[in-house]
């Protein structure tokens, strides 16, 4: 691989080093996204994306702020019907089925498609109880407790709560509640993580853990991920998309998708001037 | 330009102080002394009734709390009957308004369509200022006849064989049962609002988290916001808890008047409050009068007492809430 | 179960899955059904009040006074007049001496003192009105007779923690910056206070005010025990026991004559409709002063 030395802090040697992707005829196929557009009410946040995410990778969604990664995201675990003005045209295809067809049900979208916030929100229960209600809500009530230990020891949380389960969660500290709520997410055995910024309200400590978790997970889930930190996509991810902001003459602003690509490939031989302006440093 | 010479006064600390200081402390005398007034307030205001009913504390003593009696002509009184109408049409009043008007608040933060919030809610919060003496006239003019005429015979009819309505249909509208209705009535409105507002509070992050890991909206009602607003709902139960236990005018013009312990909501009874504001106008003798001002202070205390309680309740679940254990 | 990652990542609702929506089904039902009967109960009243009260009214029953005994007709403005009085001298008595509170609570006292004026406020809010009544009786009334400021003073009490709170939590939303940009101006605390503080919250003090009217001008209890001896005529003397609204519903109530019953219905109206109006008010005049203090 060329190591060109396009992105200052990386040392191209660890691009160079990383694991060899599995090439495209070995990868499947989780989301196909098609023309994918959303307005909410009269702006639109994103238009015509295009790609699709592959199985057991982690995928990051890169660009400058307000051009639309995480309504991307929430389109995928369909969280924007949340919002009354929010409109979602073209189409997602999860497993060859359409996210937002007729006969689809939100609730179950969610159940297979998992969701990590930015703000680490544990509820108001035990640690034991935030990890166990969602299984228990979807019908898995035998081996509750292994199967709350599996996801603590999954989420790298396991050792540091074990003596204190039944301890209110709300007592931790930022970085082990934001594992918490890993945790939770992965306790009802979802196939897909979705982390929306989940290192940026910590600190550097806490955010090498999450990112080590992330390798970690990424043989059993398949995860998206969206950072404002680009070094943080070029450590962790193996594919990367890069949004960016259309202006229009009339001072909107609208989200595309720019460049999709192996990371690597991102981050040392760009194809589109507007991404290597990025992951340059030039602006953004 | 040369600087003029600063005259000895021109910055001279001592007297802009002096006025500031007069401000100063006038400021902090007068909203002190207020504050100060409003405390002893209370304390004067237990005082006048310990003052007043001083006559029947020495006549009776405590055993005025445990006696039946209520005889102007003999000139002997006891608290027990209305301590216990008090009490029970409270209870009932509470048990049915709380469920009510935790629904009524959860539909109005979380379940209702945007539009429909806005009104009900006006709406509901328009029912707390109905003076009590109105819904008084209405509970005599209509509930009391819709129970005499409908609502009462149905109940006996189908429920007859339980303790709550039993003694057949009552000869009048004056009953047990139009008083718990009139203050159930009462208590919804502030109840209702006050519930709302608490769910209102709910962090978005906390509601959005529940619903991305699969939720339907009631499972995160029940998992999510009513655990994060437990204290605040219970205060606010207790707080029209309150307002029942002390409602006098309403109450006396429902509730029939009459001595006796009853559990048969078809019977009539009397309350500390409504019996106050029935005979205090007429009350013959001064240790008539005594008595009743005897009854203001239990229903004082229980009203203190309450509150106290409440306060206790929401302590406990903000400590729970906030991460201590 | 519903699924596992096996069974293919089905969009599809499983049966559990619909057991569950219809349980949230259910509980939405529940949740419209109560806001029902809230929302009928209060038809209910406004409409029994509206209608009832309606027939009864017309012109005399604003300007007359009390029939005698025993006569029909007649009308009720002795008591329109006397609770307006009422109404004004207890707001007069309550405002300065709530919002001093206020201040006090907001701006001046210590943590310690904050709190137990606090809860002496919440106790004053939550004392039965007839205790007040009976209070305001021994510290006033006995031995000198029913007048109408007896009854203000009462009434005044009871609105009293109603405006210090409103006053409080107006004050609380009041940025520290400001106070610290007069501060270091050199301007002295009460200036600041007074000069640039208050001119900002008049707004939410005057929500406050319009909230505790409203309640003052329902209330009953304390009526019966400092006011309720009173003349039938038409009178503004605040040092008179004049007649007052909710009084006189209630004495319409006790008494057999049915034409009194109808007068009963149409003085409700009149205090219903001056309740809710001030109860409409208040509210348009908080979401107006919310929506100035978030800019």
């Amino acid at each position: 691989m060329p190591a060109t030395d396009t992105v200052g802090s990386i040392a191209p040697i660890e691009i160079a080093q990383r694991e060899r992707q599995p090439s495209p005829i070995q990868r499947s196929v989780v989301f196909d996204v098609r023309d994918l557009s959303v307005h909410y009410g009269k702006s639109q946040a994103i238009k015509d994306v295009s790609l699709e995410i592959y199985g057991n990778m982690v995928t990051a969604l890169i660009g400058p702020s307000g051009c639309g990664k995480s309504t991307f995201i929430r389109c995928l675990n369909r969280m924007n019907d949340l919002i009354p003005e929010a409109r979602v045209e073209g189409e997602i295809l999860y497993h060859d089925q359409n996210l937002y067809g007729a006969g689809v049900d939100a609730v179950a979208v969610r159940r297979w498609i998992g969701m990590v916030f930015q703000k680490p929100n544990p509820f108001p229960k035990s640690i034991y109880d935030n990890v166990a209600w969602g299984p228990r809500v979807h019908g898995m009530r035998k081996g509750l407790d292994d199967r709350v230990e599996r996801a603590l020891r999954q989420a790298a949380l396991w050792d540091e709560v074990k003596n204190r389960l039944k301890r209110s969660a709300v007592a931790l500290s930022g970085g082990q509640q934001q594992r918490l709520c890993i945790a939770r997410a992965l306790a009802v055995e979802p196939d897909v993580l979705l982390l929306d910024e989940p290192a940026s309200a910590l600190d550097p400590i806490a955010t090498s853990a999450i990112e080590d978790l992330i390798h970690e997970l990424k043989s059993e889930y398949t995860i998206v991920i969206v950072t404002h930190n680009m070094q943080q996509a070029a450590r962790v991810a193996d594919m990367t998309a890069f949004f960016s902001l259309d202006v229009h003459d009339d001072g909107s602003r609208t989200g595309v998708l720019v460049e999709y690509d192996e990371t690597p490939k991102i981050f040392t031989q760009p194809a589109d001037s507007r991404t290597e302006g990025y992951v340059t440093g030039r602006f953004g | 330009m040369s600087a003029p010479a600063a005259s000895p006064r021109a910055f001279a600390l001592g007297r802009r102080r002096f006025r500031d200081q007069v401000g100063d402390s006038t400021l902090f005398g007068l909203t002190g002394g207020a504050s100060f007034a409003a405390v002893g307030l209370v304390g004067l205001l237990v005082y006048e009734l310990f003052h007043q009913s001083w006559p029947a504390i020495e006549e009776f003593g405590l055993g005025f709390i445990t006696s039946h009696a209520w005889d102007p002509v003999k000139n002997e009184f006891g608290a027990l009957d209305f301590i216990w109408g008090t009490l029970y049409t409270s209870a009932l009043a509470v048990l049915l308004a709380a469920p009510l008007s935790i629904a009524i608040g959860l539909f109005l933060s979380e379940l209702a369509p945007r539009g429909v919030r806005g009104i009900v809610g006006a709406l509901v919060e328009m029912l707390a200022a109905i003076p009590s003496v109105v819904i008084g006239l209405w509970g005599v003019f209509i509930v009391g006849p819709f129970i005499h005429d409908h609502l009462a015979p149905f109940l006996d009819r189908t429920l007859g064989w339980t303790p709550f309505f039993s003694g057949g249909v009552p000869a009048a509208g004056n009953t047990l049962l139009t008083a718990v209705i009139v203050l159930t009535i009462m208590i919804i409105p502030i109840t209702a609002s006050i519930s709302r507002e608490l769910f209102l509070t709910v962090p978005e992050e906390l509601e959005q988290g529940s619903l991305a890991l699969g939720m339907t909206r009631w499972e995160m009602v029940r998992g999510v916001v009513l655990p994060y607003t437990r204290g605040g709902v219970v205060a606010a139960v207790i707080l029209g808890l309150g307002r029942a236990i002390g409602e006098a005018i309403a109450v006396t013009q429902v509730i029939g008047g009459l001595l006796g312990i009853h559990i048969s909501l078809f019977e009539s009874g009397d309350t500390l409050a409504s019996r106050i504001a029935a005979q205090y106008q007429g009350a013959a003798t001064d240790i008539q009068v005594a008595s009743l001002v005897y009854l203001a202070l239990i229903l004082l205390a229980i009203s203190l007492i309450t509150n106290f309680i409440a306060q206790l309740i929401v302590r406990r679940f903000e400590f729970q809430r906030v991460g201590g254990d | 179960m519903s699924g596992t990652r096996d069974s293919g990542y089905s969009l599809r609702p499983t049966a559990q899955l619909r057991r569950r929506k219809l349980v949230n089904l259910a509980m939405e039902g529940i949740g419209a059904a109560a806001a029902l009967v809230g929302v009928a109960v209060l038809g209910l009243v406004v409409w029994a009040v509206a209608k009832r009260g309606a027939a009864a009214l017309n012109k005399d029953f604003f300007t007359d006074v009390p029939a005698t005994f025993g006569e029909t007709g007649g009308g009720i403005a002795n008591s329109i007049v006397g609770s307006i009085v009422i109404v004004l001298v207890a707001t007069a008595f309550a405002m300065p001496f709530g919002v001093l509170v206020g201040i006090y609570l907001n701006e001046i006292a210590g943590q310690r003192v904050t709190r137990l004026v606090s809860l002496v406020l919440d106790v004053l809010n939550g004392l039965p009105a007839i205790v007040i009544g009976i209070f305001v009786y021994g510290l006033l009334v006995i031995g000198s007779g029913h007048a109408a400021w007896k009854a203000s003073f009462a009434l005044a009490i009871i609105m009293l923690p109603l405006v210090a709170r409103s006053t409080q939590e107006v004050l609380r939303l009041v940025p520290e910056a400001l106070r610290e940009g007069s501060t270091a101006l050199g301007v002295a605390r009460w200036r600041t206070t007074v000069g640039v503080v208050m001119p900002t919250v008049l707004g939410g003090i005057l929500t406050g005010a319009t909230l505790a009217v409203a309640r003052a001008a329902g209330e009953t209890a304390p009526l019966l025990f400092t006011c309720s001896v009173t003349t039938s005529q038409v009178s503004w003397q605040p040092t008179e026991a004049l007649q007052s609204i909710p009084l006189t519903i209630f004495q319409f109530l006790e008494s057999p004559n049915p034409d009194d019953h109808a007068k009963a219905w149409a003085a409700s109206l009149v205090l219903m409709t001056f309740v809710l109006v001030l109860s409409l008010l208040s509210k348009a005049l908080l979401a107006r002063s919310r929506r100035k203090l978030s800019r």
